[in-house]
């Protein structure tokens, strides 16, 4: 009697559970075979050696993890936290204006506004990122037109300013979606109960409306300052590969050097800087 | 050349990072074994082997052979099938070639220095002249390759040089020297771009102060290290790639460049070509039989068929690069300023780029501490 009663309600959940499992196959399949694997690779590379033709030499060692710490990789490291988190600032004193700009917009218009922020997003990269050398060039456009008013010309490309403008231009709507996302959500209610109690509109934002957007700009600047701290292509068209992020030098380890070994144990570095700042994400998220 | 021309277009390199990663766990086994020479011997082949019995694998790099080949060569041969493998770079190559024992892979196109590895590893099947009465074609200063002395191993398919390529309106004096890279005069500063790729990098500095191209002592790096630290500050930047773009639209007005790179056929007529006098690289592509293969006779019939003039002339009409065939070089129209005239003879002063195993660590560091500086 006892164990009829126990199998009764148990036959269902596991039915259940073998139907979650069905439909989560596809997805599972998809993480296992396309990160999990590739990930495992990737790992299991960092303990081995170079082979002399960008083979793995099966021979355990630790010499790539010394080499990380190797001040000429850490410069490469620090040069791109450095270039990665001026991007996010910039982006985020861009896209905090604008996106409450665009939340205050009529229905109408804030459709429009948000169609052309996402619009960039449909034409390839690469060529958006060349635009910018058509521009900024010794004889490109934003020189002409200096020189038509008798100023510079300017030396404005194949430097660290190009490079973070470059950043800042490609990666700038994903600091504004979350942004108007947050702020959108906003109860207006909230705004008018503090100017109601005397608060003043600089007031009302600082107390109110920051506090409350906080996630949104979390998730914006993380979107922003990931892509840009990996980023290999801007650095090699717009920096004139005058300076190298830790990008160029896992890339440059893979296809140059043929070290696998040695670019395995970047790409693992830079993974593991990125979950720190994915786990202070969260943290400061949820205390917000 | 092609092994940079190919891997340096974004997407493809992406997609070799991720090859990379997942051929990483797999392959490279064989790369352990002493970097000595134990050439494998030659097998006996037979001159009248039936070849509507065998086909043929080839690995080749994307746009460097017609596409039409295939079918043309499978007419002309009466071999059973032809497939065509492609591959973005020498590394690439490497990787399919030294997996495992048998790659299926019949004739392979690598560059000089990699046909002369493969060989020490074992891998390559000796040429056998008698299979290829189109080596006749070859000019005599192609089968004196330093790679390759005599075509044992390989059979080159094209070559070329690194120098200086120049805007003649905007240069006022024309480069004769590495020197006026690595130094610019004022007229030049920030007009003046530089290889990246690691060897290329060092090349005009090394050559500059007299040391050999393939110098594995570390002074000698260093001091090529500090002349290209000076330099850079002067430059407009580095570039592998576009260059040319940057010579044409007058950003740049000296660029180091691979021959075949350099625009000088641009209709303006404003654009040359200077080997310096210090002296430059030689590179070769060429085509191997692997050792594993089964299918020798039609592999050598193979290249025997390429080696026609009126298909490997194919290479210089329609992606520019020199082929080493005197027959094949004839048939060609040479533009004027086309590279294409560079005689071989002027060529073969040129040092080849030899593989330096675990020594050519040092040149990545040394490019990765000339772009990395501030």
């Amino acid at each position: 009697m006892t164990s009829e009663l126990k199998a009764r309600p148990a036959s269902p959940s596991r039915g259940r559970r073998l139907g979650a499992f069905v439909f989560l196959s596809p997805g599972l399949t998809y993480l296992v075979v396309l990160l999990l694997v590739p990930l495992a690779l990737v790992l299991s590379n960092t303990v081995f050696q170079r082979g002399r033709f960008g083979g793995v030499v099966y021979e355990f060692t630790t010499e790539n993890f010394a080499r990380l710490m190797d001040p000429l990789y850490l410069g490469v490291v620090g040069g791109s936290l450095r270039i990665a988190a001026l991007t996010t600032a910039i982006a985020l004193l861009i896209g905090y204006p604008t996106a409450y700009a665009i939340a205050r917009l009529s229905p109408r218009w804030k459709t429009i506004a948000l169609v052309a922020i996402v619009l960039p997003f449909w034409t390839n990269f690469i060529i958006r990122v060349y635009a910018w050398i058509i521009l900024l060039s010794g004889p490109g456009l934003v020189n002409s037109g200096m020189a038509a008013i008798g100023l510079g010309p300017y030396e404005l490309l194949y430097n660290q300013g190009a490079i973070v403008t470059g950043l800042l231009y490609s990666y700038l709507p994903l600091m504004v979606l979350p942004l108007y996302a947050a702020i959108e959500r906003l109860d207006p209610q909230l705004r008018e109960a503090s100017a109601n109690l005397g608060a003043s509109p600089f007031t009302t934002f600082r107390k109110v409306t920051l506090p409350l957007t906080v996630p949104g700009v979390l998730s914006g600047c993380l979107f922003v300052f990931v892509p840009s701290f990996g980023n290999f292509v801007i650095p090699e068209i717009l920096g004139g590969n005058k300076s190298i992020m830790v990008g160029n030098l896992i890339r440059d380890q893979f296809l140059k050097a043929r070290d696998w070994p040695f670019g395995s144990t970047l790409a693992l570095a830079l993974i593991a800087v990125l979950l720190v700042l994915l786990m202070a994400q969260a943290w400061m998220a949820r205390r917000a | 050349m092609s092994r940079i021309r190919f891997t340096r277009r974004l997407p493809a390199a992406v997609a070799v990072a991720g090859l990379a990663l997942a051929v990483a766990a797999c392959g490279g086994e064989s790369s352990t074994s002493p970097e000595g020479t134990n050439a494998a011997a030659a097998d006996d082949l037979k001159p009248n082997a039936d070849l509507t019995k065998q086909s043929i694998q080839v690995t080749v790099w994307d746009g460097y052979l017609p596409e039409e080949f295939t079918k043309g060569a499978k007419e002309k041969l009466k071999v059973k099938d032809i497939k065509i493998a492609l591959h973005a770079t020498n590394e690439d190559a490497m990787a399919k070639l030294t997996a495992s024992g048998d790659s299926g892979i019949d004739v392979a196109f690598v560059s000089g220095q990699y046909a002369q590895a493969l060989n020490e590893q074992g891998l390559l099947e000796p040429i056998h002249p008698e299979l290829i009465p189109n080596l006749a074609n070859l000019y005599p200063e192609a089968t004196q390759l330093s790679h390759d002395k005599g075509n044992k191993i390989s059979v080159p398919y094209t070559w070329g040089t690194t120098g200086i390529c120049y805007r003649t309106d905007l240069v006022k004096k024309k480069p004769t020297s590495w020197n006026d890279l690595l130094k610019p005069p004022a007229w030049a500063d920030k007009k003046v771009t530089m290889m990246t790729t690691e060897r290329w990098l060092a090349l005009p500095a090394l050559k500059a102060l007299g040391y050999s191209v393939n110098t594995d002592k570390d002074e000698e790096i260093a001091k090529a290290k500090e002349l290209l630290l000076a330099q850079k500050p002067h430059l407009l930047g580095y570039d592998d790639t576009t260059f040319g773009d940057k010579l044409k639209s007058g950003e740049a007005i000296m660029v180091e460049a691979w021959d075949g790179w350099c625009p000088t056929t641009d209709p303006k007529g404003n654009i040359a070509f200077e080997v310096p006098k210090e002296g430059s690289d030689l590179w070769v592509d060429t085509m191997v039989i692997m050792k594993s293969s089964k299918n020798k006779e039609a592999a050598h019939a193979l290249i025997n068929y390429i080696l026609a003039p009126e298909n490997h002339s194919w290479a210089a009409e329609n992606i520019n690069y020199k082929v080493p065939n005197k027959a094949a070089m004839e048939r060609v129209k040479v533009a004027k300023g086309s590279l294409l005239g560079i005689k071989p003879d002027e060529l073969l002063d040129g040092e080849s780029i030899v593989d330096l195993g675990q020594a050519s660590t040092k040149y990545t560091r040394l490019s990765t501490e000339v772009t990395a500086q501030s």
